[in-house]
């Protein structure tokens, strides 16, 4: 699952039958530090509760249809839930190796 | 799958039924000198990692949904190992 920003909605009047009743949202997908990546792109929402500003994240392919409630449908990016809160490891755990690293010309204990 | 550093936990209230109960964890992928490449994921743990641990991460749908025992489910990305030690050979 990645980060995303929802930017705006969509709405569709005609429309393959079996998207009836899902919410399609603009989101624009988000890196690592929460700044924009790539182009905006339209996932469908399968908490039914994003609105434009929120950070979310998204499953992306075959799995973003099986996030919603009828999973045979014509979706490939789907938002699955609204972040709270991120917290991010930024001290030596994350600079320093966790595993000892054995390299063929030396090694480096955690 | 690939070898990753837990880099971050995301807490959510609102999700859907296939990640209640779960715990989310943000993991950057490895390159094999144990540096970050860049790449990053939000990630389900069922081996109970934590913030800075080496992990081993699958990241396919089929996969995933046979651990976590549920059919559909909208997962991909799983943490499926800490890791002690990596040997790499000439």
């Amino acid at each position: 699952m990645k980060f995303g920003r929802v930017i705006g909605t969509v709405v569709a009047t005609r429309k393959y039958e079996d998207l009836d009743g899902i919410k399609f949202l603009v989101v624009q997908p988000l890196d690592d530090d929460l700044t924009p990546k790539g182009g905006a792109e339209i996932a469908a929402d399968a908490t039914a509760q994003a609105g434009p500003g929120e950070l979310i994240f998204m499953v992306a392919s075959r799995e973003g249809a099986q996030a919603l409630a009828d999973w045979f449908v014509p979706v490939d990016l789907a938002i699955t839930g609204i972040v709270d809160e991120v917290d991010i490891e930024t001290g030596s755990r994350r600079e320093q190796p966790t595993a000892v690293w054995y390299r063929p010309q030396s090694s480096v204990d955690p | 799958m690939y070898i990753g550093k837990v880099t971050g936990t995301v807490v959510a209230t609102i999700k859907i039924d296939h990640l209640q109960d779960r715990k989310l964890l943000l993991v950057h992928e490895l390159n094999l000198d144990g540096e970050e490449t860049g790449y990053y994921d939000i990630a389900v743990d069922v081996v109970q990692a934590g913030p800075g641990d080496t992990v081993m991460v699958i990241d396919e749908g089929n996969g995933a949904r046979q651990i976590l025992g549920i059919d559909p489910g909208a997962v991909r990305a799983v943490i499926v190992g800490v890791v002690d030690e990596i040997a790499l050979s000439e």
